[in-house]
Parts: structure tokens; sequence; C-alpha cells
């Protein structure tokens, strides 16, 4: 834009603009040439700021480190006295964590639908494919932020644990187990986050997550109950079961595929589709 | 400014909005009026990028909505003052859009006291808004980049009286120091007030368009002295039309100074003289409002 007077400004019909409030206007249409694509840092801090901006959204966030130091604590009080150490201690903080920590991701996507505030969002940037490009990112720094909670309960409750019951503390979390079971986390954002994309709407989204971490896995398990085929491949088609290998002590190049197939199937699949979708929506 | 070309939007066997073209050039307020359900917000959706059309093109400053790098800037949008996340203060909805643009914080409270609303206000959460505040709301997120053109889906839905004629103050001033308004209104009267330019739409089609002065008066005057007779045989005499209405008026097709000269060279003293009132615009308005499936309509006027 080169445009510098007011009458000329984008004006190619020579129309009725008047000449009124000159300044002003030369003053923003020399502006004009200095403005940037909004960067992505500020995206991405305006989507931290949203998971954290209303009192779903606290509470939400608050609820999983009260989780975490509520399991930390009532083990750490009463639990078996060979599960005190810190690995167990992550272990079992880790399933309430699976459960509360994706909907963070979901209600990051469908709350703009649900609450409508995506017809501000998406008018302020309308590369909608940039906006969820954020809300992920966001999102992935909240599972990451929420395991550094979840490992730092677990030592808690080794602290605990030594101080309450007379014990040794032990701090025996292997560093790769501690990297999975934050893998773990992530794992399960990306499939709230995918299906969020997909359904854009609060409830049924939330409704299907949960039914991907608790009722899945009894289906399957049905399922392969009466097929053979199924019983031998399910590894490597239910996420739900196959990403609980990533708490085991140690996980095998095989399982690794399974991981890889049963994520594509479960995060890739529904989050490509949801994404052509989204991007070409009519937002209403 | 803001071109809108051809632009049609179907929905399966629906259409929506068909082939519609009009201007919203700057320093004036221009008025897209229509009843419910005419296609006023389907086009305003399409205009910010929020829909794709079917087919046809609507750009702003020159460019489409969503090929401008931060449209914020350049461009206020208010097309539904409820779409607001209920759960966050109106301050926080004014920090996000402020932070999103990359405009320092002291603008939050700059748009705040633009649009009226008072602090301990905007500590509230949205979902306790009126509708007016939530209007407010929406049009301080509009202004907060500090835009040349604004664009406003029915702005003065739940306004009371004092409050449309604050928007209607502010409009005033936006659009005479220079910027474009682009509104939309399913109230004749509203828009009658406020709009330079007025494009009427019903069933999807332009029906009217043109400046507000010319579609209300349909270019008649009417001009009063107290002896109508002579009044209407002085400007037959000038070469007008002139025609005597029920309440002792006369009602012409002559210009506002061409009527003064005639009656001023018959020696007859007017004692009213102004455009005439109507012009068919509030009866065409009136028979789209009743039957919106109506598909054609005089055009009066051309697009501005």
């Amino acid at each position: 834009m080169t445009a510098t007077t007011p009458t000329t400004a984008g004006d190619t019909s020579g129309g009725t603009a008047g000449s009124r409030g000159v300044s002003a206007r030369a003053r923003r249409d020399t502006a004009d040439v200095t403005i940037r694509p909004v960067p992505f840092h500020r995206l991405l801090d305006v989507e931290l700021r949203k998971t954290l901006d209303t009192r779903a959204g606290a509470w939400l966030l608050a609820s999983i480190a009260l989780i975490a130091c509520l399991v930390v604590g009532v083990f750490a009080l009463w639990g078996n006295e060979d599960e005190l150490d810190m690995q167990s201690f992550a272990s079992t903080i880790s399933f309430p964590m699976l459960l509360v920590l994706p909907m963070v991701a979901v209600l990051a996507v469908t709350s703009e639908w649900t609450q409508r505030s995506a017809l501000t969002t998406f008018a302020l940037v309308p590369r909608r494919g940039r906006v969820v490009g954020a809300k992920a990112a966001a999102a992935l720094l909240v599972a990451v932020a929420a395991s550094a909670v979840q490992l730092g309960a677990s030592a808690l409750g080794a602290v605990a644990a030594a101080a309450f019951r007379g014990l040794d503390a032990r701090w025996d979390l292997p560093l790769d187990l501690a990297l999975r079971l934050a893998l773990l986390n992530v794992v399960a954002v990306a499939v709230g986050f995918a299906w969020a994309v997909l359904i854009r709407a609060s409830a049924p989204a939330l409704v299907a997550y949960l039914t991907f971490v608790l009722v899945l896995p009894m289906l399957s398990g049905i399922v392969a109950a009466v097929s053979d085929w199924y019983s031998e491949h399910s590894a490597w088609l239910d996420l739900s079961s196959t990403m609980l290998v990533l708490s085991a002590p140690s996980v095998s190049g095989e399982e690794w595929a399974q991981l890889g197939t049963a994520a594509l199937l479960w995060v890739g699949v529904p989050l490509a589709v949801g994404l052509r979708r989204l991007v070409r929506v009519e937002i209403r | 400014m803001i071109i809108i070309d051809a632009l049609t939007k179907r929905y399966g066997d629906v259409t929506a909005v068909d082939d519609v073209s009009f201007r919203a050039e700057p320093g004036r307020v221009t008025g897209f009026l229509g009843p419910n359900g005419a296609g006023k917000s389907t086009t305003l959706r399409i205009v910010v990028g929020l829909a794709g059309p079917t087919s046809g093109s609507a750009t702003v400053l020159g460019r489409r909505y969503v090929d401008l790098p931060n449209p914020g800037l350049e461009i206020g949008v208010l097309l539904d003052a409820s779409a607001q996340h209920g759960g966050r203060t109106g301050r926080e909805t004014l920090v996000l859009g402020q932070r999103t643009l990359g405009l320092p914080g002291a603008r939050v409270d700059e748009v705040l006291e633009l649009v009226g609303l008072t602090r301990a206000e905007s500590r509230r959460r949205v979902r306790d808004y009126s509708l007016g505040m939530r209007q407010r709301l929406g049009l301080a997120t509009a202004l907060l980049g500090d835009p040349r053109v604004l664009v406003l889906d029915e702005p003065a839905n739940g306004l009371d009286p004092a409050g449309i004629r604050w928007m209607r103050d502010l409009l005033r001033t936006f659009a005479d120091d220079g910027g474009t308004v682009l509104l939309s209104s399913h109230l004749l009267a509203e828009i009658e007030m406020i709009a330079d330019d007025i494009v009427m739409i019903g069933g999807g089609r332009i029906v009217a368009s043109g400046t507000t002065t010319g579609l209300l008066s349909g270019g008649e005057t009417l001009v009063r002295a107290d002896d109508a007779g002579a009044l209407a045989a002085a400007l037959r005499a000038a070469g007008l039309d002139a025609a005597a209405t029920a309440d002792g008026a006369v009602r012409t097709d002559g210009d506002l100074a061409a009527v003064g000269r005639a009656a001023f060279a018959a020696g007859l003293a007017v004692t009213e003289l102004r455009t005439a009132d109507g012009g068919g615009l509030e009866d065409m308005f009136l028979e789209l409002t009743a039957s919106t499936q109506r598909e054609t309509a005089p055009t009066q006027g051309a697009a501005a």
C-alpha cells in the first residue's frame, strides 16, 4: 500500500470520500505500510491466557494439581509400604491426570464454538490454521507443565511417605520412565484435541474423550474375546490400551510401532478430517 | 472502502445472497437495510472472511479480508454482541484482542472509556452483561485497533434510546473523520437517522440503493404557501409537476432551489419547503417485510 492521502486510500471510484480529518487518516495510512502478520508467539500467548482466564479454566487446571496432591497424600498416609517410592506415586497420579488434563485441550477448541467467541477470534485472525496451531502449542505446554506437576507431586509424596511412615525416601524414578509418563500425558491431550477439532462442541467432545479413555478399553476387550483376528491386532489399533505401555518399566520396538499406528488412527485421522472442515466451515 | 461484487451464497437449494453488488465509501455511513433473513448477516460474514462466497467477491481496502496481515488494525468487526465467552470479564475479553493485535495495554482502558463502560462494569463477567452492555463491549473490541473501516451487524440492538443516540454520534464522528462504516439493521427508522447511503436487501437481492435523502424523498419536494392553488400554478408555469396534497401543501418534482425560486418569482411567501417524505422507500420496505419472498422490485437511484 502506497496510499498516503485519505481520498485515494483504497478508493478507485473517486467517490464521495470526504477530505475531513486528513491528518488522522494520513497518519493511519502511512502506518498501513508497517502492518505485519500477527506473530505466532502472540497467538500462543493469547491461547495460553484463554485456558486460564475463566473460572472454569482456572479450576480445571487447579484441579489437576489438587488431584495430584490428593492422590499422593492418600497413598503416602495409607498406601502399601512397598508402593511408596516416587515411581509408584508418578504412575498412580497418571490415571486421574489422563482423565482431566485432556479436558483442557478439548475446551480450548470447543469453547470457541459453544461460547461463540470464534466469531471474534477468527475475525481477528482469519487464517484459522494458525489459531488452531497456537491452541495445539498451548495444549502441549499445559501437558508439559502438568507432567512437571506430576513429577513434583511424586517427589513430595516420597518425602511425605518417608516423614510420616518412618521409611527411607525412595527416588527411584528412571529418567526414561519420567519422560514416557510425560509423553503419555501429551498423547492423551493430543487425542482430546484432535476429537475436539473434529466435533467442535464442548459436551459431545468431552463425552467422546471420556468414552475413549474409559469405555473403549472395555469394548476393545469384548471384541477381542470374540474375534481372534482383533485379539491379535488390537494393540495396533486400540490407542486407549496401547498408550498405557508408556507407563511400563520398558517399551519394546514393536510397542513403539503399535503406539505409532494407533496414534495415527486416533489422533492423525480425526485431526486431519477435523482441520479440513474447521478451516472452511462458516462461523456463525 | 468496501467493495462487494456480484456476491452470491447458496446453501444447497437456498440462495441466501443473490448477485449482490455495492460499495461502502470512506467518509460515509452505509446502512444495509433489510428484514430478518434477507441475507444481511450472511453478506457481512462473507465480507470478514467467516464464510466463503459461492461466487463473486468482497474486498476491504482493496484486498480480500483473509489476505489482510492483521485485519484488526484496519477493520473493526462486530457481528453478534452475544457471541462472547460468558465466563470472561469484559476487560479480559478486550485484553485478548489487545494482545492479539499487539497493542499497548493502555488501549484497553481507552476503548472502555470510548464506549462508556466503567472500570467496575469491565470487571464483571460477560454473562452478567445486558445486551446493551454487550453491544458496547463488542464495539470496544471493534475499535481496539483504531481501524479505518467498521463492519457492524445490528449494532443498535439492545441499546436504550440514549445508547442509540450515543452510537449514532460515535459512528458519525468516525465517518466524518474519513472512516468507512457499514452497518446493518432491520429497522428503517434507525437506518434513516444514521446512514448517508442505504442499500436495501430482500430475499438475498438488492432492491434499492442510493443516498438516504434521495431514496427517502424519491427526488420530490414538499412546499407550502398560504395559497396552495396559486403556488401549484406558479410551479407549473416554471415547468415543474405540481400536485396539491390533502393537507394543503404542494408536492413537486423540482429540487428545493428551483421550487423556492419559482415561488419567489410568483411573489408567494413560502411557509414550508423541504424534501418530501416517503418516496416509496417505506412502502417498499414494508412490502419486503411482509413478504420476504419478493424477488424483484424497482431499483431507485444508483449505487453510490
